[in-house]
């Protein structure tokens, strides 16, 4: 072979990979059509399991849940702050329940008659309460969620006829019936799910792990774990208008910047995990409908163990709680996305509500002179730790503690913490400093520090705070909420947030924002307080 | 021929036990509780401990060795938290899609590689060897990782030539029932070429990022082999007697040069089967490189065991076609053997 002979064959390889590449996507005027009323999802990861009520069901699986399974109830919609739909935690509507009488120590609902299971099986008291005796007997997170509203034993759900429900409170508890619109009570159609079951397996979970069971306005038709999931339109669901998108097509793309490169060409319809960063970009660049909203109930904080020295001492907690840089972080780390919970200003009084900014602000002086009333005039080591499967926030977020914390002599090793592993380690309960998120579902103060700052030390009291004046005020709130006396219930409140941030055992640092990236032909995006999509109410044109 | 098969095949199976003892002592001291992750994110710690018997997780080493070796002979490869799907399933739907894309990008690096390792070895010292120099050193020296990022960035986000980097198939199209699990076989077994147009598509920019990375080394070793046999005694004899420079190099020369390419395209395959995790995370492809890295992630025990063996018996699978492949060619190797 010559050197023109192989220019030729070589040039002759290089324009038939050229055209390999330049094969365009679309073939068929069909396909257009099809891409109109398909909504395209990229996301990080995706379920695990299609059953919240299933062993170990991760985040992605719980977004399955509530958009194929319908609950007793649901939540109206409200205009949030930033103008756009926002779940109103008091008012709720039917979904399978056309009726609800609450009493004093009961709620009585009334079914649909016309609502059915996706394969056409009516749907009846009988699966409510299947579903309901389902949810609190599994165990793992779907009891636990169930007994935050006092939901705990297959007794309280009775059946007064095919289509009448009855839920016998415990106890008097104003969360009940909120807990009756999360994700977890979703409505299984029972006789299906019983002939997949086994002996082994009574509640049929691992039919219900690969298949939807429910009457909800979805049903996943496809899904490849790992890879991605499609869903389709019940077109016969009841418990709302018809949702106008026919088709969604979930898939994984776990690099984050090739999801910002989806969205920017328009091949993407919304994505909602990507990187502060690339997110702060795309919102000065205003070439896509980006919404951000702030967690509901839900906070970055800086935790601290107060069962060992040194901060067991209020005043080392104090001396840390103004050594931290509050601005830089709002800053640096969240490029401006998160709503800072800190400097209020000093003669601003506490509020009936849940987040609210603390008054500490970045002090290093008064932090350094606390810290030597607290006998640490030299300051001490520590170790701070974080997940690393939140890097991203985390460890620039670390990074400017440690500095900042250097300052006044406590020197902070960081401690780099496995995902995988991050669990273990917050149930050991024994790492002195970290960073970690905590968010409710149920939007009530009295929740967010029943599960945080009681005695009881739950495993989200991850500082092992123990106080009776927290505990008396806590359960105070909750009985004077459950019995509708909001004076008491106002001063239990204020009494608790007052002595979370006089006692400081964990420092709120701000509300994370739901980040989500739409095309601006994608209109509908409602926030809900599992943060997750509700693709019932998306539309595009 | 076959006796030498059984012999390769009775000296992989100790390579095999010894890959299944290590990776099972490895997954057990990496960080991370199975059974904190399997109760949620609620789970009080007798929930956890409770979980921690049903898996087993709390019989000593050597039980839950037996009881994993016994699971083993029976295909039993366990359930894979992350994905929450059997991984012999995982495992044989992802397995096809690797093999594809690695295949394929091996492929297009032999056909561009070795034509230029023979040419710059024929005309060694013309700008064609230094060109052939310029690919090896830009192949070795460019992480697979940033050619996939760039040539997603130039060719998809840029130019627009290439589909979004979306997996196997744009998401408008329907795969083919698996037959082979190869795509572009199935595609073309069925008869539906739009759809085999499409995943040729999708498969054109990751595995050119392969190609780009596995160029180097085969072009390298083609051209120091033909060096090599080019200055050996026969050759000059070949051209004393008069035969064409083609037969010389093409029937002679490269017939005898091929054994140690071949050996570098082993070796080529099983890195190519490495960075294919990293070209897998770009492109969402749903390979088993990416499935192992996200489970070694969530200290997921049974698909990272299940990776690691499945790439030991394709290894020791790829050795022992190599090794036949050498009686082909010489058959004086198959006489030893």
């Amino acid at each position: 072979m010559n050197r023109r002979e192989f220019l030729k064959t070589a040039s002759a390889t290089a324009v038939a990979a050229g055209s390999g590449i330049a094969a365009p996507a679309i073939f068929s005027p069909a396909r257009a059509d099809a891409r109109s009323e398909t909504l395209l999802i990229v996301s990080e990861s995706g379920p695990n399991n299609l059953d919240i009520q299933g062993v170990g069901t991760n985040v992605p699986g719980y977004e399955v849940s509530w958009n194929c399974y319908d609950r007793l109830i649901s939540h109206e919609m409200k205009t949030g702050d930033n103008g756009i739909p926002y779940y109103d935690r008091a008012k709720f509507k039917p979904e399978l329940a056309e009726d609800m009488a609450v009493g004093d120590m009961s709620a009585t609902f009334k079914l649909r008659k016309d609502a059915t299971f996706q394969d056409g099986a009516p749907v009846t008291a009988a699966d409510v309460k299947w579903s309901l005796d389902r949810a609190v007997t599994v165990g793992g997170f779907p009891t636990f969620q169930m007994k935050a509203g006092s939901l705990e034993k297959p007794e309280q759900f009775v059946v007064v006829d095919d289509h009448t429900v009855r839920i016998d409170f415990l106890r008097k508890d104003r969360l009940t019936v909120p807990d009756l619109a999360v994700i977890v009570p979703g409505i299984l159609n029972s006789g299906l799910v019983k002939k997949n079951a086994t002996d082994a397996d009574p509640w049929g979970l691992e039919y219900t792990k690969q298949n939807t069971a429910g009457s909800g306005a979805y049903k996943v038709t496809k899904w490849t774990a790992g890879t991605e999931v499609v869903l389709e339109r019940n077109e016969d669901w009841k418990g709302g208008p018809l949702p106008k998108i026919r088709r969604v097509i979930w898939r994984m793309v776990p690099q984050a910047g090739n999801r910002r490169a989806l969205l920017e060409r328009g091949d993407a319809d919304l994505s909602y995990d990507l990187p502060t960063k690339d997110f702060a970009e795309m919102k000065a660049a205003g070439k896509l409908s980006l919404v951000s909203t702030p967690y509901s109930n839900g906070i970055q904080y800086i935790g601290m163990n107060v069962t060992k020295p040194p901060f067991d001492n209020p005043k080392v907690r104090q001396a840390v709680a103004y050594a931290i840089p509050y601005q830089k972080i709002i800053d640096a780390v969240m490029f401006g996305l998160a709503k800072p919970m800190f400097g209020a200003p000093a003669d601003s009084a506490t509020q009936v509500a849940w987040p609210q900014p603390h008054k500490f602000n970045t002090d290093m002086a008064k932090a350094k002179a606390l810290l030597t009333e607290a006998g640490f005039p030299d300051g001490f080591e520590t170790t701070l730790s974080f997940d690393l499967g939140f890097a991203g926030v985390n460890e620039p977020l670390c990074i400017l503690v440690q500095e900042s914390l250097g300052q006044i002599g406590i020197k902070a090793t960081i401690n780099k913490i496995p995902g995988a592993n991050w669990r273990t380690e917050l149930n050991k309960k024994e790492m002195p400093l970290y960073t970690n998120v905590f968010s409710g579902w149920l939007d009530y103060p009295e929740y967010f520090f029943f599960w945080c700052y009681h005695g009881q030390n739950s495993v989200f009291n991850t500082m092992s705070y123990k106080s009776p004046a927290m505990d008396a005020l806590i359960e105070g709130a909750r009985t004077a909420a459950a019995n509708g006396d909001m004076a008491s219930y106002d001063t239990d409140v204020k009494g608790f947030v007052d002595l979370a941030f006089t006692d400081i055992p964990r420092i709120p640092l701000y509300q994370p924002y739901v980040n989500v990236a739409m095309q601006p032909r994608v209109s509908g995006y409602q926030y809900w307080f599992h943060r997750r999509l509700d693709y019932r109410s998306l539309v595009k044109a | 021929m076959l006796t030498q098969l059984t012999k390769r095949l009775a000296t992989a199976i100790p390579s095999l036990i010894g890959v299944i003892i290590v990776t099972f002592l490895l997954t057990r001291v990496l960080p991370g509780d199975t059974a904190a992750y399997f109760a949620g994110p609620a789970a009080s710690a007798e929930a956890i401990e409770e979980i921690r018997v049903k898996l087993g997780l709390d019989k000593p080493l050597y039980e839950q060795f037996v009881d994993y070796i016994g699971a083993l002979f029976s295909g039993d490869l366990g359930v894979s938290l992350t994905t929450g799907q059997p991984v012999i399933e995982d495992i044989i739907t992802r397995l096809p899609a690797s093999a594809e894309l690695t295949l394929f990008g091996l492929v297009v690096a032999m056909l561009i590689a070795v034509p230029l390792g023979i040419v710059a070895a024929v005309k060694q010292g013309s700008w064609i060897d230094h060109a052939c120099r310029i690919v090896a050193t830009a192949g070795v020296s460019l992480p697979v990782f940033f050619t996939g990022l760039l040539l997603v960035y130039v060719f998809y986000f840029i130019l627009g030539w290439a589909p979004a980097p979306l997996g196997r198939l744009d998401v408008f199209f329907s795969a083919p029932e698996p037959i082979t699990g190869f795509l572009l076989i199935d595609t073309l077994l069925v008869g539906d070429l739009e759809t085999f147009w499409a995943a040729l598509a999708q498969l054109a920019v990751p595995a050119a990022t392969l190609a780009i990375f596995a160029l180097a080394p085969i072009t390298r070793m083609t051209r120091a082999s033909m060096l090599s046999v080019l200055s050996s005694e026969f050759v000059r004899t070949a051209r004393a007697s008069g035969l064409s420079p083609y037969k010389v190099v093409v029937t002679y020369a490269f017939r005898n040069a091929m054994l140690p390419v071949i050996t570098t395209l082993g070796m080529v395959f099983s890195f190519l089967l490495g960075a294919n995790v990293l070209v897998e995370k770009v492109f969402a492809w749903p390979g088993i490189g990416s499935y192992a890295v996200e489970a070694l992630i969530a200290s997921d025990f049974a698909p990272v065991q299940g990776f690691v063996l499945a790439m030991a018996i394709l290894y020791v699978l790829l050795n022992l076609l190599i090794d036949l492949l050498y009686g082909v060619i010489d058959p004086r190797v198959r006489m030893e053997g």
